[in-house]
């Protein structure tokens, strides 16, 4: 295989598109003749549906119907969640939603929908609906370990205690290794907040009929899961649905759910299949989508002398919201993070995913990591300082060492990443002089530097299914068309594949062609992208498939020139012979020749499907710099660097992208991101871009995203996950790097001005007297 | 409520048009359903990410927030406008090719409106007044680093600065400047 392309900093495929405009998203594809749906959300947090009067908001003119959750005649519950279905029912995600429900379990949740000739009248509808619900009020539950408490609301009677799901991990024995002598006991509570995916482009869709059938356009991360759960939703088989995936905006997790495709679908149905589109507003994306969960962490580590770890237990309340979506997994991948980013021979670790009256938390990049990294990484910085070890030597001393292998996963750390990643990092930020530097200072502006990891793998093997598909076609010039079930969602997965095919083959990038725009009646089957796992998943069916082709190829071409296929190869889109190295043909004129041959002619294509048994670890590290001004209880991030081993890196110029733009959503989760609600009520209280603070421009110092390569041998092409993981390490840098600068190191994200106001006061680093 | 009309004349990507609207109807409004002028994106529709933003008059506003009737007599510029009849693209368009500063795109549109009106000026910026002059668009996939790598980029090759315009790379850390000093 040539590697031509492979390494390279490619311009991606969609550039020129995007560049001039041209690009089709949902909305811009749909016929402005659709009628308009809205949704009308619950206005109380808990409660039961009594009555819905549309009498009046039917009057409004271009009112075309109102639905209401007592429309739903056949209740058909149905599961949200991103994953791959499994035919085993003990491994099905939590079937707990309905299209419209009486029952709303939060501030937000969807119990009518009015359908209108226009946004004006649709809204003006929602208006008057909104003041038409009768509820019977409950009382509402928004703390995760307060809704485990006795005769705290339940929300779903299967679920005592409001507990969706609770595991344990028991390694030796934590009470017998506690007996140690000499033991250094270190313990922490750590509190991570609630924020949302915050994409540019809203959750859009639109559907209409088509036949028998009903066609869904819709900016999701994950087509044929749609199909599957529009299926489930309606009672109907999941053939009479046709999704097509267009451009998306920005994902990030959000649109790994399944979010309003049931909801328009139905109404299209019933509405005889009339072209309906529901474009939901900012500040329902906030609420009424997915958010990322809050979870509060308690950890204890007990330390012999010299650092190590004796025994260690973890424990996490996982705030779920209202309804499943992707249930224990997010709490889970936490608790399996613990023993095995910092390993230790006595570990007792458990979590509870907890269901309550809030908005419903989902997948969002970095899926429990950013939470679990935040938590393991304050510890493993208070752990450093606990026994006077630099934290930085620390770590190096005491992470996963190389070898390591999970038995589990079959996972194994097969390079000194950690290392290297920090070496590379530390050189670049000058770590070491701004340590000893930022040593002993005094007065009300202080600078900190410090260092975070983060553990995480790619991919969902062997949790759940991993199955990509890839079919490439060959036109009548020897330029190919190739479908993935790995979309393209703003990442580069249509570039990568692209590079990938065009060397694997042996042909010019200009002649591979993605087909972006997915569509369930003709994408091959594929489950679509999350968990970091898109370039390695999609890398083991693209090189089979493409090789398959050559091998066609190179069929045809030992009919045209009576060579022996070992003696022919393809390099550079032409036929060669590779015992003196001639041009016998290029590809174009073998394509045309093959296809209007009148002996055999043939259609040149490759279509393979390939099971992945394999998972990887990628993990990386920040430093942060910060200047702190004590007085203001400001924050201002200096420098930022994040050093990652994704493998082979396949695009440099859209692997830096993934990066930066990973650093970005972690600098607001540790500095100014939090969606909050009000405890009296359960509303919401910041659903819009202005009181929600996701990073601005104005928010960063320059980003640094670089790497370290390390070939991954279990990869098609040595690559692995990068998606993800940038996001993880950053907030626990920013904390330590704060820790460094003011003494203070807190254990509560957001670091903003009100938490650090608080924290300041009570460490009497600040005058109190503006407290009161 | 009776809807009500109005006739509004103005000029969109250097051509005159008129248009009948309701009076109700926002600017991203007229332009993506009446003009198909799709680059024109809705992240929020309430003025806060920017994605939405044209020039009118010289000057760039958040057109969701702007009322179509407002358009009466105006010179209205889209994405759709900058690249040439034949699909040559302006420098800035280029740039955010080149330096990696689209992802998904959907605020790309937005961000080279600005961009555009900012290098249109002619003037040297410098790094923070750059930034707060894009500040007003929000972005979720490229931490805006690259975005302003092409806008400083293509601000200093316009200035006919090109040596340092080659030096504001990527990984060139050792070009970068010290944040302010340290008291």
């Amino acid at each position: 295989m040539s590697k031509k392309y492979i390494g390279q900093a490619v311009t991606r495929l969609d550039a020129y598109d995007k560049a001039t405009g041209r690009t089709k998203y949902t909305d811009d594809m749909c016929d402005k003749g659709a009628l308009v749906i809205r949704v009308l959300h619950s206005q109380v947090a808990n409660g039961i549906v009594k009555k819905i009067d549309t009498s009046e908001a039917c009057k409004v003119p271009g009112v075309v119907r109102i639905f209401t959750c007592f429309d739903v005649e056949e209740k058909h519950y149905f599961p949200t969640a991103g994953h791959p279905w499994s035919t085993d029912p003990s491994h099905q995600d939590i079937a707990d939603r309905l299209v419209l429900t009486d029952r709303p379990l939060f501030y937000g949740d969807d119990i009518g929908a009015v359908v209108a000739e226009d946004e004006v009248a649709a809204a003006q509808a929602l208006r008057i609906l909104e003041k038409s619900v009768e509820y019977e009020e409950l009382p509402f539950v928004l703390d995760a370990q307060e809704a485990m408490k006795d005769g705290a609301p339940l929300l779903h009677e299967k679920y005592p205690n409001n507990v969706l799901a609770h595991t344990e991990i028991h390694m030796g024995n934590v009470e017998e290794a506690i007996k140690e002598p000499g033991l250094t006991k270190v313990e922490g509570w750590y509190e991570t907040q609630p924020v949302q995916h915050c994409h540019i482009e809203n959750f859009v869709c639109y559907a209409y009929g088509e036949g028998d059938r009903t066609v869904i356009v819709t900016s999701t991360q994950i087509p044929h899961i749609v199909r599957r759960v529009v299926g489930q939703a309606t009672g109907m088989d999941w053939g009479k649905f046709r999704v097509i995936k267009p451009y998306v905006g920005g994902g990030f997790g959000n649109k790994q759910d399944v979010l309003y495709e049931p909801l328009t679908a139905w109404i299209s149905i019933k509405l005889g299949g009339r072209l309906v589109k529901l474009d939901v507003p900012r500040e329902e994306t906030f609420i009424s989508n997915r958010i990322r969960h809050a979870i509060r962490y308690h950890i204890v580590s007990w330390m012999r002398p010299d650092g190590s770890f004796a025994a260690r237990t973890f424990r996490a309340w996982c705030n779920n919201g209202a309804y499943s979506s992707h249930g224990h997994a997010i709490a889970a991948k936490g608790l399996n993070a613990f023993p095995q980013l910092y390993p230790c021979d006595n570990i007792d670790g458990e979590t509870w995913t907890v269901y309550t009256n809030r908005s419903v938390a989902g997948a969002m990049r970095g899926y429990g990591m950013p939470q679990a990294s935040y938590a393991m990484e304050c510890h493993a910085e208070d752990c450093a300082r606990a026994m006077g070890m630099d934290p930085l030597e620390f770590r190096r001393k005491y992470l996963m060492p190389v070898g390591f292998f999970h038995a589990f996963s079959k996972n194994e750390l097969y390079s000194d990443t950690f290392n290297q990643c920090f070496d590379k990092g530390a050189e670049i930020i000058d770590y070491y002089n701004k340590v000893k530097k930022y040593k002993n200072q005094t007065g009300d502006i202080r600078r900190g530097i410090a260092v975070s990891t983060f553990w995480y793998n790619t991919a969902v093997y062997p949790i759940a299914l991993e199955t990509s598909s890839c079919r490439i076609v060959m036109n009548q010039d020897g330029s190919v068309q190739f479908q993935l079930g790995e979309t393209e969602i703003g990442q580069g997965a249509d570039t990568v594949a692209a590079q990938m095919i065009a060397d694997t083959i042996g042909m010019p990038l200009s002649m591979v062609h993605p087909v972006s725009c997915q569509d369930t009646d003709v994408t091959p089957f594929g489950t679509g992208v999350y968990a970091s796992r898109g370039t390695y998943t999609l890398g083991f069916s693209v090189r089979q498939t493409a090789l398959l082709l050559k091998e066609k190829i190179l069929e045809a071409a030992h009919q045209f020139t009576r060579m022996p296929v070992y003696n022919l190869d393809v390099v550079d889109g032409v036929i060669v012979r590779t015992t003196d190295g001639r041009e016998l043909m290029t590809l174009g004129e073998l394509a045309l020749e093959k296809l209007y041959t009148t002996d055999g002619s043939q259609h040149l294509t490759a279509e393979s499907t390939y099971q992945i048994k394999s998972n990887a670890y990628s993990f990386g590290c920040c430093f942060a710099e910060v200047e702190v001004d004590i007085p203001m209880c400001r924050v201002r991030l200096l420098n930022i660097v994040n050093v990652h081993d994704c493998g082979q890196v396949i695009n440099p110029m859209l692997a830096e992208g993934q990066v930066h733009g990973g650093m970005s959503m972690g600098i607001g989760y540790a500095l100014s991101e939090k969606l909050m609600w009000d405890e009296k009520t359960g509303r919401p209280l910041n659903n819009n871009l202005l009181d929600y603070k996701m990073s601005s421009f104005m928010d960063h110092p320059r980003l640094i995203g670089t790497f370290v390569e390390n070939y991954e041998p279990t990869s098609a092409y040595g690559t692995k996950g990068l998606g993800e993981p940038p996001t993880c390490p950053v907030a626990p840098a920013i904390r330590n790097a704060i820790g460094e600068a003011t003494g203070l190191y807190i254990n509560e994200l957001p670091l903003s001005p009100h938490t650090l106001f608080r924290e300041f006061t009570e460490a009497g680093l600040i005058n109190d007297s503006f407290a009161e | 409520m009776a809807k009500q009309y109005k006739v509004v004349h103005c000029r969109i990507n250097g051509k005159e048009v008129e248009q009948v609207v309701d009076v109700r109807a926002s600017l991203t409004d007229m332009l993506r359903n009446d003009f198909r002028l799709t680059s024109v994106k809705k992240g929020c529709e309430v003025g806060e990410c920017g994605a939405c933003t044209v020039i009118i008059n010289d000057e760039g506003f958040n057109s969701c927030i702007y009322l179509a009737v407002w358009a009466e007599g105006k010179d209205i510029w889209t994405l759709e406008g900058l690249t040439s009849p034949e699909g040559e693209l302006s420098d800035i368009q280029q740039a955010f090719i080149d330096e990696g500063a689209i992802q998904c795109g959907f605020c790309s549109p937005g961000f080279i409106m600005t961009s555009w009106e900012i290098l249109r000026s002619g003037r040297e910026y410098t790094d923070d007044e750059l930034r707060k002059a894009l500040s007003g668009h929000l972005c979720r996939c490229t931490g805006y680093e690259n975005i302003f790598r092409a806008v400083k980029k293509t601000m200093l090759r316009r200035l006919g600065k090109f040596e340092e315009a080659e030096k504001v790379n990527s990984q060139g850390i050792t070009d970068y400047p010290e944040p302010m000093p340290f008291k």
